[in-house]
């Protein structure tokens, strides 16, 4: 079990320090802030779309070892999508909150994207033992928000972009393939 | 007790040109020395490392007083962060992309109303005097730069043609060859670029045709050889790589409002009380200040409302965003 998690974290970890590493250079172009926005809510969406890419691995390839590290996984995108929102309200808005709730209101974009995060919060406070015996059967169901909170991750990043679909639309053609790939007809054999 | 003061401009802020150029030889020095192929290593690092030195000063270019105490952003800056959808739709790909654009030879087509209509050579209209202007510019995304532009005024130059009473409106076109900017070879707007201007906009003394900046011709990214700059409205107004002036009666359909004229108008005049549907545009963020303390309060009309606020008396400005 070591032997997946520890490279794994340490894989998680290396975006992180990529994105430090250019704070303290100085090294993220002209608009840092900006930068930094886009590359923690890129994370957010990849760390999540690995995830939920574990179960069809399993059910498709009978790969089970990755199952180890998928709260971790997880949790990783629940640890960009933060950055992502500090980030947003510290360097963008800064702490503006009349703004903030302004923006969150009347602009849609931020709408889904801050329920995508409250989804992601939900998930990863009840990411741990004690609440999977105490949820029982509704853990289950609760964790089937990742769905949700991916589905509006990505609708949130096509609804800010101001022409140019490619990327998000990309994004959204693995997470459909995910979602297909989990029809029962898409199981196999027993 | 000593008490460090850390300082308020940053490094990324106060490079000189020449230093930078000279760094950008040290490590071309240095590549050679070590035999490293940069070719293609980094897209950003080949443009920045083969572009600039290549470019032609400007000879002869007169000094106004226009934006003067301004600090321009830095030439790194304005040169690596781009809107130019047809050389790469990421802020950094026109300068990896430059090279494809060819801006010689080129001719621009002035036509429409007017009693002179004409097809003009690039080499004609860099024989026009040209004169450097320090401009703020703002972009709709909230962002902002100073550039110190080198050209002339629009004016004057429109006025050769003798525009008629009918010529209500100018319109821009930029080159369309998919060859040459490849981002046409996606349909994300409607090629070519066009934007327009009402007349009296065109011939305000503020608004000036670009060939060049840091005393240098324009780099690709940057709308060579000739671009529009209209100091007061949202940097997608200033169209680049112009091929076509046309003199119109009727208002000319601009690629962003056709694209979405929800959120991109006519006029787009910078104006920090009509926020875009997605985002305020009540403060902006300067290029190049770093992480911290790199925003401003958007100013009406980009700070120019002295000057331009007279051609827009009477307008419902939240209409006629």
């Amino acid at each position: 079990m070591r032997l997946w998690k520890l490279p794994v974290f340490l894989a998680g970890l290396v975006p992180l320090l990529w994105l430090a590493w250019g704070v303290y250079q100085e090294d993220l172009g002209p608009n840092p802030v900006e930068y930094l926005t886009h590359a923690t809510g890129d994370w957010a969406l990849r760390f999540l779309l690995i995830t939920l890419a574990i179960t069809p691995l399993r059910r498709l390839a009978g790969w089970r070892k990755p199952m180890l590290v998928r709260r971790m996984l997880g949790l990783f995108s629940f640890f960009y999508a933060s950055l992502h929102l500090i980030i947003w309200l510290w360097l963008d808005r800064e702490w503006y909150w009349a703004g903030m709730l302004e923006d969150v209101l009347k602009r849609p974009y931020i709408t889904v994207g801050l329920l995508a995060f409250i989804m992601l919060l939900a998930l990863a406070l009840t990411s741990n033992a004690f609440s999977m015996r105490h949820l029982g059967k509704n853990w289950q169901r609760l964790h089937r928000l990742a769905y949700g909170a991916a589905a509006l991750g990505i609708l949130h990043y096509i609804w800010l972009v101001k022409a140019d679909l490619l990327l998000p639309l990309i994004y959204l053609a693995i997470f459909g393939l995910l979602m297909l790939l989990r029809l029962p007809g898409a199981r196999r054999g027993g | 007790m000593i008490i460090k003061q850390s300082s308020r401009i940053r490094p990324s802020e106060i490079t000189d040109r020449d230093v930078w150029l000279r760094r950008r030889q040290l490590i071309k020095a240095a590549a050679a020395g070590t035999g490293l192929a940069l070719g293609g290593a980094s897209g950003l690092a080949h443009a920045l490392y083969t572009g600039p030195e290549n470019h032609q000063r400007i000879s002869g270019v007169r000094e106004t007083g226009y934006g003067r105490g301004l600090k321009p952003t830095a030439y790194r800056h304005v040169t690596s962060y781009n809107n130019f959808y047809e050389l790469g739709y990421g802020k950094r790909e026109p300068a990896e992309n430059a090279e494809f654009l060819k801006p010689r030879p080129w001719t621009v087509k002035v036509s429409g109303e007017c009693n002179k209509p004409a097809v003009v050579d690039i080499e004609d209209i860099l024989k026009i005097d040209q004169e450097e202007r320090i401009y703020r510019f703002r972009c709709v995304e909230a962002w902002a730069m100073v550039v110190p532009w080198v050209g002339f005024p629009l004016g004057a130059f429109l006025q050769r043609f003798e525009p008629t009473s009918r010529a209500k409106y100018v319109e821009f076109t930029t080159l369309y060859d998919p060859e040459q900017l490849p981002g046409q070879k996606r349909n994300v707007l409607d090629w070519p670029y066009r934007e327009g201007l009402r007349i009296d906009e065109a011939m305000h003394p503020l608004a000036f045709m670009a060939t060049g900046l840091y005393g240098e011709v324009l780099p690709n990214q940057n709308g060579a050889p000739l671009r529009l700059v209209v100091p007061w409205k949202y940097g997608f107004k200033n169209i680049k790589s112009i091929v076509s002036i046309r003199f119109m009666e009727e208002m000319p359909l601009n690629t962003w409002r056709r694209a979405a004229a929800d959120e991109y108008g006519f006029y787009a005049n910078v104006n920090p009380d009509v926020p875009h549907p997605r985002w305020s545009q009540k403060r902006h963020r300067v290029l190049g200040r770093g992480l911290f303390g790199d925003k401003e309060d958007t100013q009406l009309f980009n700070g120019y409302a002295e000057e331009v606020a007279g051609l827009y008396k009477g307008m419902d400005l939240r209409k006629n965003f």
